[in-house]
């Protein structure tokens, strides 16, 4: 079974972009335009990975992932931030709040399919 | 697809931000102190270096970061935005344009050129930085360490580690890919089970790891959790020596009195258990660290020498043994047939013994002829290389299953075969680059070999990511050469098989490498010859996967013996699910639909009494054996299971070849011949009359 990924972001480039690397590799991919909308897709669709920007209108990244972790069938599921290099901050920020881990922009397609394959496993 | 091209969405965005970035440098010519400006013109570049590298636009990228770099000088006030300065950075706009729309027409030596006047402009502030960007390139690719080093890896999660969605054992695995590892679990964290909550990781893990890569690519794959876990990597040195090992090499005591010492000795690992000094679990994990080491230095001067403890034997005389083995083992068949009929308890207990020699034996003969498929593997990574430089397509090969092995005959006659299926995979399979960015995958394309043992059989596959074979144009073209009727319903695997059929050829033109028509019907006999079968399955869009299905030896196999009527016959026995029997009134019910129901699922069978026209007296009691083939169940209706038999494969004379009832004979203890029944072809005997009820 192909494994979903949820792809939350603001900018349409960057979905397009996530959703044309992981589908190529064969994953499902549902987009979200922000941390509001991600989170009713994530409550209405299983899903097996969330890819999720910071800096996003109506909820950013970190609450997002903060409101996933209390959903009870959230609880396991590897969540990915996509950040810049600048943000070690909100990294451990985002650590706090439960995130698996990150991806720094700029990425390229092989990045990005690198750091999903290491937290869903291939 | 309709998906737009990704360098499209990344050249829109481009232009956007490289307006923005000329807007902010002119209006700076007029207002060079305005920092919202500055800001401005940086932001513009920053994101053009970033998507662009995202998207493919290398060259573009780093040349931006080059002007990147000019500007956050300029942000944090170390360099006046001079006229100069913009003059520059203007037609470095231009040429980053050229870089994004064009690139096939910008020359790096103009990119050279610009960020050289650049750096001349802003004075010796910013030439560190800016060079750094040019040739930043051959930076990072001539660090590798080519000399492998072991470390010692102790890895302790903290409880709630899997609550982030962290999964530890996928961690361990990515080590494992680093070389050479030796895992050890730590358990004795783990409370008594009613303590344990399932979504905590108790468990810390001991590694010792071999490899090329340099310590960061260790604490590389710990990057996420680095700051919540406690992780140490020390280096260990491969070859320590023992006090006794230095005494005897300076000549200081005899050899034997270190032994009889060390005879005497409890093992320190015991003693420091003993003494509660340390864990049974830590000791075990040490050791475990010893015998890595030892391996690890053993496996050093054996590159230099690989055939050091190796023998060369011509596969003829291989051969020669396997059959003699095989007379071995019908001769023993007849002693335990001479054994069973008599009442001497000593001549039954050496033909028992006999019967169990023979069978190890046999596996350790066939033993000697396995070798692994790596090395049949391996030959096809200069293929793969070549043929995409001629095809100019960006194809990577992946490969698992290496170390499952094979009969070395197989091995060699698998490989004509694989080389045409992965070159039809390279030249009819995969896209052109540019193809295959159009359709939103990766420009390399991916063909991937695997092998895995399943039962008696191997299972080779050849997959490939490309478009997938196209359903319309291998049905008109089968129609065309009179292999299918015109409007014929088939299924997918009927319609992929008629690519088998000598001189079939959908290909357009014909290039080099293939689409002659010629070869796929050869791989096909190749593969039957070898007692195999071929798979196709295909998804329009996203790739082929064929898949070879083996039998691990073509000597020797466990067979089950029936009866029908007066002969016996062989079934493979790694194809025997069960044995059922199938009472009278079972057999009346079945009477017309041939069908049985196993334990709620409908399974068709067979009647072999009325396939093979037996007229000799049925059983009262038959019995249904339930054979199998991947997720495909038959039952074939016998009169009586006999039991197991070690069955020596003989091949059928060309006059039987095509009687596809039987893939082979055997003969049994008493001289006479056993037919081995085809279970593949039974099987598809079995479905289509499954079809037939089911569409009357």
């Amino acid at each position: 079974m192909a494994k979903t990924v949820l792809t939350v972001d603001d900018s349409a480039s960057m979905r397009q972009l996530v959703k044309l690397t992981l589908g190529g590799a064969g994953y499902t991919v549902v987009e979200a335009t922000d941390g509001a909308d991600g989170l009713d897709r994530a409550r209405s669709a299983a899903v097996d990975l969330v890819v999720t920007d910071l800096n996003m209108p109506r909820m950013d990244g970190i609450s997002l992932i903060k409101e996933l972790r209390k959903l009870p069938s959230y609880k396991g599921v590897p969540i990915l931030l996509l950040t810049t290099e600048s943000d070690d901050d909100r990294k451990k920020e985002a650590r706090a709040a439960g995130a698996t881990g990150w991806i720094t922009k700029p990425f390229n397609q092989d990045q990005l399919l690198g750091v999903v394959r290491k937290v869903l496993g291939s | 697809m309709n998906s737009p091209d990704p360098g499209e969405i990344f050249r829109t965005e481009a232009q956007e931000l490289l307006e923005q970035l000329e807007q902010a440098l002119l209006d700076l010519e007029t207002a060079p102190e305005d920092g919202e400006l500055i800001s401005s013109a940086f932001r513009a570049l920053h994101t053009l270096k970033g998507s662009g590298a995202m998207f493919g636009f290398d060259a573009a990228a780093r040349f931006a970061h080059g002007l990147e770099n000019a500007f956050d000088l300029v942000r944090k006030g170390k360099v006046a935005a001079s006229g100069a300065l913009i003059g520059v950075a203007l037609s470095a706009k231009d040429h980053l344009r050229l870089l994004i729309e064009r690139p096939e027409e910008a020359s790096s030596d103009e990119s050279a050129r610009i960020l050289a006047n650049l750096a001349k402009t802003i004075g010796a502030a910013g030439t560190a930085e800016t060079a750094a960007a040019t040739d930043e390139g051959a930076d990072g690719a001539t660090q590798g360490e080519t000399s492998s080093a072991t470390y010692r890896i102790q890895i302790r999660f903290p409880e709630d580690v899997m609550d982030n969605g962290t999964n530890p054992l996928l961690l361990i695995g990515e080590l494992q890919d680093l070389g050479t590892c030796t895992v050890s679990p730590l358990t004795e964290r783990v409370p008594p089970l009613d303590d344990i909550k399932p979504s905590a990781c108790y468990v810390g893990w001991d590694v010792v790891l071999t490899t090329e890569k340099p310590r960061s690519a260790i604490e590389e794959v710990f990057i996420f959790v680095l700051d919540d876990m406690d992780l140490r990597v020390e280096k260990v040195e491969e070859t320590s020596k023992r006090l006794g090992e230095i005494l005897v090499e300076r000549g200081d005591t005899p050899p034997d009195a270190v032994l009889t010492a060390l005879s005497n000795q409890q093992r320190l690992g015991e003693i420091l258990v003993k003494d509660g000094a340390a864990s049974k679990e830590r000791v075990a994990s040490a050791l475990a660290e010893q015998r890595h080491l030892t391996a690890a230095a053993a496996q050093a001067p054996q590159k230099a020498q690989p055939l050091q403890d190796s023998i060369k034997v011509p596969a003829e005389r291989l051969d020669n043994l396997m059959d003699r083995v095989g007379e071995l083992v019908i001769a023993q068949a007849r002693l335990r047939e001479i054994a069973t009929a008599s009442q001497d308890l000593a001549l039954k207990v050496v033909a028992e013994e006999i019967e169990r020699l023979a069978s190890e034996l046999r596996d350790n003969t066939m033993g000697i002829r396995m070798v692994p498929i790596g090395s049949l593997f391996g030959r096809f990574r200069r293929l793969v290389r070549d043929l995409s430089r001629e095809l100019g397509k960006k194809v990577q090969l992946f490969t698992s299953g290496e170390e499952t092995e094979l009969d070395k005959t197989m091995i060699e006659r698998l490989n004509d075969p694989m080389i045409h299926l992965i070159r039809n995979c390279i030249d009819h399979g995969l896209e052109r680059p540019d193809v295959r960015t159009q359709a939103g995958k990766l420009q390399e394309g991916r063909v991937e070999l695997s092998a895995v043992h399943s039962g008696a059989q191997v299972i080779i596959s050849i997959k490939d990511d490309g478009k997938g074979l196209d359903r319309t144009r291998i049905r008109a073209r089968a129609e065309e050469m009179g292999y299918l009727a015109p409007g014929a319903k088939v299924t997918d695997n009927e319609l992929f098989q008629v690519i088998f059929q000598p001189g079939f050829s959908t290909s357009r033109e014909v290039t080099n490498v293939s689409g002659r028509g010629v070869g796929m019907d050869v791989v096909k006999r190749t593969i039957e010859g070898l007692r195999g079968a071929i798979e196709i399955n295909s998804t329009e869009g996203h790739g082929t996967e064929i898949t070879l299905k083996l039998p691990l030896t073509l000597a020797i196999i466990d067979g089950l013996l029936v009866r029908v009527g007066l002969g016996r016959y062989v079934i493979p026995l790694s194809m025997v699910e069960e044995c059922v029997e199938l009472t009278p009134e079972q057999n009346l019910r079945a009477k017309n639909r041939n069908f049985l129901s196993i334990r709620g699922e409908l399974v068709p069978f067979l009647r072999l009494r009325d396939m093979f026209n037996v007229t000799a007296d049925a059983e009262p009691f038959p019995k249904v054996v339930i054979v199998s083939a991947g997720d495909l169940r038959v039952g074939l209706l016998v009169d009586q299971v006999i039991g197991d038999h070690q069955t020596v494969i003989k091949t059928l004379t060309k006059l039987h070849a095509d009687v596809e009832t039987f893939s082979g004979a055997t003969i049994l203890g008493d001289g006479s011949v056993a037919l081995i029944l085809d279970i593949d072809h039974l099987i598809d005997f079995g479905r289509a009359q499954e079809e037939r009820l089911k569409a009357s």
